[in-house]
């Protein structure tokens, strides 16, 4: 049952997309509509089936077989795809104004002719008053506009950058393999000149990019690696932390990838996470501080402890000298 | 059989686009391919009744109504301008748009439906040319939430659903009148009027425990003239900036709170002066703890006390 329901969406957009695509392979038909040939076959043999009533030979649907090539005809009643469900011009119109919020990755002006056209098409679609975006106002759209044109220009870059782990700005020339978004914010993964490896770089961290005379050299194994690669994930080999939050820093569970959860039972949770680095996690500790605590391991919990007495004994020294 | 089932329901999308008149049920079951099966009445009408349904669930556009005022059986048919997607031409620039749009969805069934909606389009006659390559922009639906409530905005209907806002220990049952969904930062937010307490309340979509529930009827709810849904989510997590703290920061160090200042200037040797914006002491302890002992909050004197309390804590 739930069968027909499935497959009759599907052969009512086929029809006018091989209308529309005469003499494409059937390879290439099957993966437009992710189902494999056999199912295609059958799909077609059922369109060959159906047409307009009385159902002899001038009203059924033609498929015409050109060796691996498929071509429809006298399919007019259904020549035109059925317009957008309220799902399928959502995905398309929410998607459409994230684009925006990362401002200088694509054309402004373009994605918003697209959701105009888009809107219009599918008829009392979502508004942007209803489905909307705040725009990201921390990364500078012309940092992201620069590396954006390096990776279509295939351009090195050099890239002052600021490691908030260690707290210092970088000098590196980088050459852009690819650009993503995570959490709305835009990064991109590139060859690092400065440690002769791949890296990836969040691009509100850019403090500046100037695209460089030369072109970006990246060999095809170091390719396909940084497409492999993204975000931070954790690492068997890095080091568990355990955090006890209390509700105010129930964020962290929401920000970082835990290994485990536990509550607490009064809001508050216990989480085991992997540390990418002792700095990072000295940080994050500190940031917490009043909120959450390092229970394991010890020696980390001792070490923010003690950071956390250093900086008590500044705002001594600056009170008593007053 | 499903195949059989699904030709039928075929055979009736074409006969009904293709015909200008009404028909009644019983000359679609004359006429239509599959119905012949049915071994009574009885069984053609659950069959019939079955197959509308469907049709309706699957949006397409089945009209009701009668040809002549003296008929009183009513028919069927399907508008094809209803039916139909309308003309739509895009410029290879906003194609390329659309294409780098209907990948960003992480969540399967949003991407799912990105793609079919790509599919209408690519069969409407729009070519998507090869995207840029190594561009991959994401967007994150938050679960089932989000089109639920996206849903319920667009047809102005409540919404009652579980929520654990930052603070609470339980997971609390809301009812909200819902104004819009609000990508910010990487996250979907709900605004709307929360109806227990009618206020105006931001929820965060990953905060909510199961799936949102539509109730009651659709157009019940209205958003008030003047709302700025961007402004109420970006003030909800970090509130205007009101006050100015001055920072001393070591040098070198502190580069996230130096480019967020307004001002730098030199301060005791190995030091820097820093003036920064913001909304509340609470707030400013969580920017310059991280630093530890590289930044010190000089005044004013309430974000210093937060700072310290909080270093204390720590120390224990």
């Amino acid at each position: 049952m739930s069968g027909a329901i499935d497959a009759l969406p599907r052969l009512l957009a086929l029809v006018p997309w091989l209308l529309s695509h005469p003499e494409t392979p059937v390879a290439d038909v099957a993966k437009e509509f992710g189902i494999t040939e056999q199912q295609l076959r059958s799909d077609l043999e059922l369109i060959w089936m159906c047409g307009l009533p009385g159902y002899g030979p001038g009203d059924l649907m033609d498929v015409v077989w050109h060796e691996d090539r498929v071509s429809l005809s006298n399919a007019d009643t259904i020549a035109k795809p059925l317009r957008l469900t309220s799902d399928e011009a959502l995905a398309l119109v929410a998607a459409l104004r994230a684009l925006l919020g990362v401002p200088g990755l694509v054309e402004t002006a373009a994605v918003e002719a697209a959701l105009a056209k888009l809107e219009a098409a599918a008829g009392g679609a979502f508004s942007g008053d209803e489905v909307a975006v705040a725009v990201d106002a921390v990364t500078d759209p012309e940092v992201v506009a620069t590396v954006a044109d390096a990776l279509s220009q295939h351009r090195r870059v050099h890239l002052r950058y600021w490691v908030p782990a260690r707290d210092e700005a970088t000098e590196r020339d980088v050459d852009p393999i690819r650009m993503f978004t995570s959490d709305g914010i835009p990064y991109f993964v590139g060859w690092c000149h400065l440690v002769g490896d791949v890296r990836t770089f969040r691009l509100d961290r850019a403090l500046k990019v100037t695209v460089l005379a030369d072109a970006a050299e990246v060999p095809a194994e170091v390719r396909q690696r940084a497409f492999d690669m993204g975000l931070f994930t954790p690492d068997e080999a890095d080091r568990l932390v355990t955090l006890d939050l209390d509700p105010s820093a129930r964020w962290v569970a929401d920000y970082h990838p835990c290994e485990e959860i536990t509550e607490r039972g009064d809001g508050g949770v216990v989480v085991r996470l992997r540390a990418r680095d002792e700095p990072w996690v000295r940080r994050l500790a500190l940031g917490l501080a009043g909120r959450g605590r390092v229970i394991d391991p010890p020696a980390l919990a001792a070490d923010v402890r003690r950071a956390a007495e250093e900086a008590l004994s500044a705002y001594r020294i600056i009170s008593g000298s007053d | 059989m499903a195949a059989r089932r699904t030709e039928r329901l075929l055979n009736l999308v074409i006969c009904l686009l293709h015909t200008r008149s009404y028909l009644t049920a019983e000359r679609i079951r004359e006429m239509v391919a599959g119905y012949d099966e049915a071994p009574s009445d009885e069984a053609y009408k659950r069959m019939f009744e079955r197959d509308k349904e469907d049709l309706r669930d699957l949006g397409i556009p089945l009209e009701t109504g009668t040809n002549s005022a003296w008929e009183d059986e009513p028919g069927y048919r399907i508008a094809r301008r209803d039916y139909a997607l309308p003309d739509i031409t895009l410029a290879p620039a906003e194609a390329t748009a659309v294409g780098l749009a209907a990948r960003m969805w992480s969540s399967a069934s949003m991407s799912a439906a990105a793609t079919r909606a790509l599919r209408k389009l690519e069969a409407a006659g729009v070519e998507i040319a090869p995207l840029p390559e190594g561009l991959q922009p994401r967007v994150e639906s938050g679960g089932a939430a989000f089109p639920v409530l996206a849903e319920a905005v667009h047809d102005g209907r409540r919404v009652t659903f579980t929520y654990r806002g930052a603070g609470d220990a339980e997971p609390v049952a809301r009812t909200v009148e819902p104004w819009g969904v609000v990508w910010w930062h990487g996250r979907w937010y709900l605004v709307g009027l929360d109806a227990d307490k009618s206020a105006t309340r931001v929820f965060r979509l990953s905060r909510m425990v199961g799936e949102p529930k539509p109730k009651g009827p659709s157009g019940a709810v209205t958003r008030p003239d003047g709302v700025n849904l961007r402004a109420l989510v970006s003030t909800y997590d970090a509130a205007s900036p009101a006050a100015v703290a001055v920072i001393r920061v070591r040098e070198g160090k502190g580069l996230g709170l130096r480019r967020r200042a307004v001002n730098v200037s030199a301060g005791p040797a190995g030091w820097d002066v820093i003036e920064l914006t913001y909304p509340d002491a609470g707030r400013l302890a969580d920017q310059v703890l991280p630093y530890g002992a590289d930044a010190v909050v000089l005044e004013p004197a309430d974000a210093v006390e937060a700072v310290v309390q909080r270093l204390q804590a720590l120390a224990g």
